[in-house]
């Protein structure tokens, strides 16, 4: 048993903090406001190599492991969540796929762009009809000679607008009298492809989340991604992974709340005292502190079996249920503890709860966490 | 072109700092490269990078500052050395870290060597020159400038604020003031591979120094933190009131003016 970091582990920890701190927080602020797209931060991320973090060199990548990718994302979404989702979803959504299930001609020409940040990732899973039971995919693509012809909706899908490919799911036809599913890579400037990006969200403001209309996409038949038929498996494993950055997501925002927390109790008097004077706070405070620590380790270990290469479904569902669900105890406490001003957007904790309400939905929500969860515990 | 970078290990003055038994508690501080140092290492390798070359960064400490070094290969440094002295010496000061220093470089043919203009801890400044000293060569403090021309260097240093342009005949020892650079972030391929590249461990023994050789000739005689800050004034009423009271105080109570 062993509880370190590894060496590249603490420096990746260390240069990630100082980044997130010196570039990613001072506009996370202005970026809810205005729902900016931190664009420059990603350029500058591309130019760190974080882009392509766990893939291969061979595309470009810098093959770090999964706990590093967690603490990358952490470190964000502690400055900014909709940095981190943005990241979370590139790595986890966008380039995970691609890396488990391509080709070798496809990684080269589909994750190698992810990996240098030209192109964010994205993965087109969820529709208008199909949202926890994603197996109700309703887009369609036929085959007509060597080509698929993709038409359909999807909602909610992030990054879409910064991404030059993305895989979406799509009935590829029928077998027994079951849909069959299949992955399908799609250049989003394809002719028939419109991706809109005119939500307006509670939260994550400055992430991109789209709604994708296909009609009469015609892609090669060379672009299915995986195996014809196992779509639904391969988003049943790339979700496994995504789970994990969520987690890690949420941590990052809860250490935030925290960290803000802690600092504003010690200087804020009432009643000629400290707020943090007081029992009450400071129990609040410890309970933060434990739920924090509990939901980071639990990230950990997730992702340390999945470095092992060994089962962490479960696991990944644990993580998820427990940091989403930490984060959003933690942000509202934050708020308590501050207050009057825990109310104003000057403070920042108000954000952290609008953005951290996203992880309990996310990837699964909660209940479907609390499904995978109960199947993996044999009731 | 070969080029060394010499590095300290030091806490970082943007966290809290406590002092026990006359030292500085070194659990709960944080570790970092001076920062001065930090421009010493960026400049480096961008010299290198237009020149080509070799940058090696130089450090004496203990198994501790491992840790900076790797930090200063994985922002793109060749080499490292880590003289250690931890289990020849309690104590070094800026003469016994130069004369270090200077015996190791003294067959090295560096063509330029970049300090740190001070080192956030001690302060003190002096162990770039002291070490161009030591090795007969040019010297430069407190650059915001570098530019190499053959065997040439172009150096605007800072003189209180002032800038003042001064060329100079390589091999040269520089050392870095604030702005010289933008240092980088470590990239994530460059923290990857930094365990795979070279740091040589050596001991006083291999530089063929006695602990005699750099006995101390600083004597340390307390160690105590800055006093407290107090809770600022706010003055009040009229403008032109406000004015008069500020002269008043500073010349009164701060006794400043
Ligand atoms: C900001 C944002 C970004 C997103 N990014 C992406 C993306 O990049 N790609 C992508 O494909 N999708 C993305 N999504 C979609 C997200 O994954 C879905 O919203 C999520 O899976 C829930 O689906 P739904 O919205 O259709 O809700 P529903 O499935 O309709 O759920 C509604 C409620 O019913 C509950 N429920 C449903 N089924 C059951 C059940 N069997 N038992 C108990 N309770 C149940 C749910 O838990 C929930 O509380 C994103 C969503 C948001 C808001
Ligand atoms: C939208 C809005 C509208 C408002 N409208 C009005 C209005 O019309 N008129 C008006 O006068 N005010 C108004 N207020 C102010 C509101 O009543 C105060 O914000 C509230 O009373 C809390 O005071 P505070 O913000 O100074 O927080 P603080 O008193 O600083 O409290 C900070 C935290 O410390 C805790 N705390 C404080 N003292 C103790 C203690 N002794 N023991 C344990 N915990 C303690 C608090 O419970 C809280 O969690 C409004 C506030 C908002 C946000």
């Amino acid at each position: 048993m062993n509880f370190d970091l590894t060496d590249e582990q603490q420096m990746i920890r260390k240069t990630i903090r100082e980044f997130a701190d010196e570039v990613v927080a001072p506009g996370a602020i202005e970026r809810d406001r205005t729902k900016e797209f931190p664009k420059d931060i990603f350029r500058q991320l591309g130019e760190m190599g974080m882009m392509g973090l766990p893939f291969d060199e061979k595309y470009g990548g810098a093959g770090a492991d999964t706990v590093s990718f967690a603490i990358v994302t952490e470190e964000l979404s502690r400055a900014c969540a909709s940095t981190g989702i943005t990241y979370s979803a590139h790595i986890s959504l966008g380039g995970a796929p691609l890396n488990l299930f391509g080709t070798e001609e496809q990684k080269e020409k589909y994750l190698v762009p992810i990996c240098t940040g030209e192109s964010l990732g994205a993965f087109g899973l969820t529709e208008p009809n199909a949202g926890s039971d994603a197996g109700g995919t309703q887009t369609a693509a036929k085959s007509e000679g060597d080509d698929f012809v993709i038409s359909g909706n999807k909602v909610f899908i992030t990054n879409a607008s910064h991404a030059k490919h993305l895989a979406l799911t799509a009935i590829t036809g029928s077998a027994d009298g079951k849909k069959e599913i299949s992955a399908i890579i799609v250049p989003t400037d394809a002719e028939g492809f419109k991706v809109i990006d005119n939500y307006e969200k509670m939260g994550l403001n400055a992430s991109n989340t789209t709604e994708l209309v296909l009609e009469n996409v015609r892609v090669p038949q060379e672009n299915l991604l995986g195996k014809r038929g196992n779509g639904f498996r391969q988003f049943l494993v790339t979700l496994d992974g995504g789970r994990i950055g969520i987690g890690a997501m949420a941590v990052g925002i809860a250490q935030a709340a925290f960290d803000r927390s802690l600092q504003y109790a010690k200087e804020r008097k009432q009643f000629g005292r400290a707020i943090a004077d007081f029992q009450v706070n400071q129990f609040k405070l410890a309970d933060m502190a434990m739920k924090i620590e509990l939901a980071r380790t639990m990230v950990y270990k997730a992702a340390w079996l999945k470095d092992q290469g060994r089962p962490f479904s479960k696991e990944a569902a644990m993580c998820k249920l427990y940091a989403s669900e930490i984060a959003m105890e933690v942000a509202d406490e934050a708020i308590q503890l501050h207050g009057g001003y825990g109310y104003m957007k000057e403070y920042e904790v108000e954000r952290y709860m609008r953005d951290a309400k996203l992880l309990e939905i996310g990837e699964g929500t909660s209940e479907v966490q609390h499904m995978v969860i109960a199947r993996h515990i044999g009731v | 072109m070969n080029i060394y970078a010499l590095v300290k290990r030091t806490f970082d003055t943007e966290e809290k700092i406590s002092v026990q038994n006359g030292q500085i508690a070194e659990d709960g501080a944080e570790f970092i490269i001076n920062p001065y140092d930090e421009y010493a290492v960026e400049e480096a390798i961008r010299v290198r990078d237009e020149h080509g070359g070799e940058v090696t960064v130089l450090t004496i400490g203990s198994e501790e500052a491992e840790k900076q070094l790797r930090t200063a290969l994985a922002m793109g440094a060749d080499k490292a050395v880590l003289i250690n002295t931890e289990d020849d010496l309690d104590e070094l000061d800026e003469f016994g870290a130069s004369t270090i220093i200077a015996e190791y470089l003294k067959d090295k043919d560096a063509d330029l060597i970049i300090a740190g203009n001070v080192a956030i801890d001690g302060g003190s400044g002096q162990v770039g020159p002291r070490v161009a000293e030591l090795l007969d060569i040019n010297y430069v403090t407190t650059i915001t400038e570098l530019k190499i021309d053959g065997d040439k260097a172009t150096v605007v240093r800072d003189v209180e604020g002032d800038s003042e342009t001064i060329e100079a005949q390589m091999p040269l020892l520089v050392t870095a003031q604030q702005g010289l650079n933008d240092p980088r972030y470590p990239s994530l391929p460059g923290i990857m591979k930094a365990k795979k590249k070279p740091l040589e461990e050596l001991e006083l023994d291999d530089i063929d120094l006695d602990e005699d050789d750099v006995e101390v000739k600083v004597e340390r005689v307390d160690v105590f933190l800055p006093p407290e800050k107090q809770a600022g004034r706010v003055l009040e009423g009229d403008l032109q009131d406000q004015v008069k009271e500020l002269v008043q105080l500073l010349r009164n109570e701060a006794k400043v003016i």
